[in-house]
């Protein structure tokens, strides 16, 4: 028994170190799983920017990453709720990623969502990656507008100002969970070279 | 009436309405963790003072930073604004933004479009 324990020890470490290599690999320099609250969007926006700072990355690349970073986590905490009774992956919970290529950050979040909620989701993701600049303008006011109104509206503001700071298309993936849940990959890239 | 004033933090902005002395202005970052709950007192002292306004009212916008969820907000402040000048008040509306800040002069603009107030842009170095 008591070399089991230790080879169960000793392979979970290795795991560890694969783990370390796999994200050196691909250039994550922010990895979190778990509840994402507002102390912790503070927290990683505050690192990120200190590590971009000491890095002397740009102002603007620096606010870039900053304002994506923020939607992305408020996204997550935001529609904490909308999957409360799942059972598979907890209410709140999600993974937040950062990478940092030689050319450009990446932001990626992962979260259970309910399959209700898809098409929605599609929907917003495909409208705001098909338009252009003009038109995510004129769609953002529409949206702020609609938000005042009421808490329903304005949904997908986030989606939008994301594309119109990076200037890119979200890229997303929905992975089955089960029948009634997929978790929901969403990944954003800010170029280094704004 | 009684002055509102809140300094700001790395995730509130400071905000002075202060009717006696003239100071109307919003400032910082803005991504409050409620944001209803952050802008609601905002709204309440604007509602009490456009029943009673000064002569003319400069309202300042020195924000370096906001959230979408914020950037609701914010426009619920204007359309406070808005309905003062259009009940025949003068206003203004300054918009200052850091000169290197493109996205920020941006959203002063997209304001302007929407709603119906005097709108000075002013860049800050």
């Amino acid at each position: 028994m008591g070399t089991n324990e230790k080879k169960d020890v000793r392979g979970f470490l290795e795991f560890v170190y694969e783990f370390y290599k796999s994200m050196k690999e691909h250039e994550i320099t922010l990895v979190y799983e778990g509840e994402i609250t507002h102390q912790i969007t503070k927290a990683f926006t505050s690192l990120t920017e200190s590590n971009m700072a000491k890095e002397e990355e740009s102002n603007l690349v620096q606010k870039k990453v900053f304002h994506v970073m923020v939607e992305c986590l408020q996204n997550i905490s935001k529609h904490a709720d909308d999957y409360g009774a799942n059972d598979y992956l907890f209410s709140g919970r999600g993974i937040f990623l950062v990478s940092k290529g030689k050319d450009e950050y990446s932001v990626t979040t992962g979260n259970a969502i309910d399959h209700t909620r898809m098409p929605e989701l599609k929907r917003m993701l495909e409208q705001v990656n098909s338009l252009d600049k003009e038109e995510l303008t004129e769609l953002y006011k529409k949206q702020i507008k609609e938000g005042r109104l009421s808490d329903k509206g304005g949904a997908g503001l986030g989606f939008i100002d994301i594309k119109r700071k990076t200037g890119r298309n979200l890229e997303y993936h929905f992975l089955p969970i089960n029948d009634v849940s997929s978790f929901f990959l969403l990944t954003s890239t800010i170029s280094r070279n704004a | 009436m009684e002055v509102f004033k809140i300094l700001g933090t790395d995730d509130t902005p400071g905000v002075t309405l202060d009717a006696a002395n003239d100071i109307f202005e919003i400032s910082g970052r803005s991504l409050p963790e409620d944001v209803n709950a952050f802008y609601k007192p905002i709204i309440d002292w604007m509602d009490k003072y456009n029943l009673a306004p000064k002569a003319k009212t400069i309202f300042y916008f020195r924000l370096v930073y906001f959230n979408t969820a914020s950037s609701k907000m914010l426009l619920d402040v204007l359309m406070k604004l808005e309905e003062l000048y259009k009940s025949g008040n003068d206003v203004v509306v300054r918009w200052q933004y850091p000169d290197d800040d493109e996205d920020m002069k941006e959203a002063g603009e997209e304001y302007a479009d929407i709603v119906d107030v005097p709108f000075e842009q002013i860049e800050i170095s």
